[in-house]
């Protein structure tokens, strides 16, 4: 499928929305499809400092553990709370309520690491 | 897995998974399917109404011979002489320290026939330790490539099979089997009411050449009322429930079936069989670490591996762990030192540098419903 316009991803199969200085992350479609019924979702804590690219967490699905690398670094300013109590959200809306945290960023320039839509596209047509 | 060369062999179906949009994943020196649609979905599928799997991975024998029960009952823990034509029986072939070869199922056909089936990751091992072994009149044909393994499990399969076997499905005892014929194969069939879920339900053991046709024609059939094509994924979340250990997890060539609470199967009034020194010396000792069923409240799951603990002391490991949708929790099977082991004992898993609660639990997590 396409990817959604606007955003911004990671080889590590993440996305980025940013408002500002503050970047909204989660998982794409193609992660969330290639992970199956996610049941599990590990999130840092609100105020953690990240560094970009680094391991911050982990998505559960019914067979698999997989890190999340996060896309960007800064501080954690939210995280969503909807998905401990319904972890397959992610599944079901993975670029909306499906949503994982958001971050702060500690330099805006980082973005420039990150890929569009039609690089990303290209990405997962290739894997 | 003695395929060294990295190629991954194919099952006759192989071709049915792609179109049906199966996830292929290396398994036992195959390309099987992990899954179709989804994990979740297709366990639920062969809890309420019934699923269909491909085994066809999983190796076949034939064997055939006067001696076939005796010499198999001195390389393996349970009875096989005493079996009649027409019964299935789980057994573990086992090494001289009582750890286990493979875990198995012979099926008695006739007087002198039997199937053995065999893991597929075991199967060039045991395949090499049966020729080696054989004595007498045994006689063994491999029958991998040549045949498939089509499993309908869940509560409607005797409805929804018996239109295509010629024998009466329901009069079947479960860990029976019988030569059927079967709609779209040239030949009867191996039929046998056995499986791996935890539910009711048959495996047809068809020709390779028949395979697509066999299963093409049960999916059309009952696809629209809710039969599932089925993946790995979801059998092992069902065998993990139903208690049903996996060769390489709660068994292996370390890990005696006495330790993976086979008791039942070891039989120690047989004159001698491979391992019975070993293994009465450990159950007279008592003092072995065991595969224990474990429930977790939180939601982390359990992964094989992760270790086990007791007041912050580490008394054993994960051995298998998934979320238990039958269950509502997720759970786990364990070994752990025997101090450990008593039901309702609370410890804890280690994920990921944190403990989380886990009791031990009496095995199966789910037993279905009584029909």
């Amino acid at each position: 499928m396409a990817q959604p316009a606007g955003l911004l991803y990671s080889k590590e199969h993440e996305w980025v929305k940013l408002d500002g200085d503050v970047a909204t992350v989660g998982i794409t479609d193609y992660a969330q499809s290639s992970l199956g019924d996610i049941v599990y979702v590990e999130l840092p804590r609100i105020g953690a400092a990240l560094t970009q690219f680094g391991s911050i967490g982990v998505v559960e699905s019914v067979k698999a553990v997989s890190d999340i690398f996060t896309p960007v670094g800064g501080e954690v300013t939210e995280t969503n709370a909807a998905i401990e109590g319904d972890p397959a959200l992610v599944n079901r809306d993975p670029y909306g309520d499906g949503w994982l945290y958001k971050v702060k960023l500690d330099d805006v320039g980082q973005t420039a690491e990150l890929m569009s839509p039609e690089q990303y596209e290209k990405l997962t047509v290739e894997a | 897995m003695t395929d060294v060369s990295g190629v991954l062999r194919r099952t006759a179906l192989y071709d049915v998974h792609l179109a049906l949009g199966g996830r292929m994943v290396p398994f036992g020196g195959f390309e099987m399917p992990v899954q179709y649609s989804s994990i979740l979905k297709e366990h639920d599928a062969v809890r309420k109404r019934a699923g269909l799997f491909d085994l066809s991975h999983m190796g076949q024998f034939a064997i055939s011979g006067v001696d076939v029960g005796t010499w198999a009952e001195a390389l393996s823990i349970n009875k096989v002489a005493n079996m009649k034509p027409g019964q299935a029986r789980y057994n573990v072939f086992t090494n001289e320290r009582g750890g286990a070869h493979d875990d198995v199922i012979f099926y008695r056909l006739a007087e002198d026939r039997w199937l053995l089936v065999v893991n597929a990751g075991n199967a060039d091992k045991m395949w090499a330790h049966v020729t080696a072994e054989r004595s007498g009149d045994v006689r063994l044909t491999d029958l991998r490539g040549e045949r498939a393994l089509i499993a309908i499990q869940g509560p409607r399969s005797v409805q929804w099979l018996q239109p295509f076997v010629d024998a009466d499905l329901a009069a079947m005892k479960y860990y029976s089997c019988a030569e059927a014929p079967v709609r779209g194969t040239r030949e009867t069939v191996v039929v046998a009411r056995t499986g791996y879920t935890g539910e009711d339900g048959f495996e047809l053991f068809v020709p390779s050449d028949d395979a697509t046709a066999v299963w093409d024609a049960l999916l059309a059939a009952h696809r629209g009322a809710g039969l599932e094509p089925c993946g790995l994924g979801a059998r092992d979340v069902l065998r993990l429930e139903a208690g049903m250990p996996l060769y390489g997890h709660e068994m292996d060539e370390e890990i005696t079936p006495l330790q993976a609470g086979l008791a039942w199967a070891i039989k120690f009034d047989k004159a001698a069989f491979r391992g019975k020194e070993a293994l009465a010396a450990q159950r007279d000792a008592g003092d072995y670490a065991r595969i224990v069923g474990l429930a977790m409240d939180g939601r982390v799951p359990a992964r094989s591996g992760y270790p086990v603990l007791a007041g912050g002391a580490r008394v054993g490991e994960i051995r298998s762990g998934s979320l238990g949708p039958s269950v509502g929790k997720n759970i786990a099977t364990a070994l752990v030192a025997p101090a450990a082991a008593a039901d309702g004992t609370a410890l804890t898993v280690e994920v990921r540098g944190a403990e989380h609660a886990a009791v031990v639990t009496p095995m199966p997590f789910y037993r279905r419903p009584k029909a």
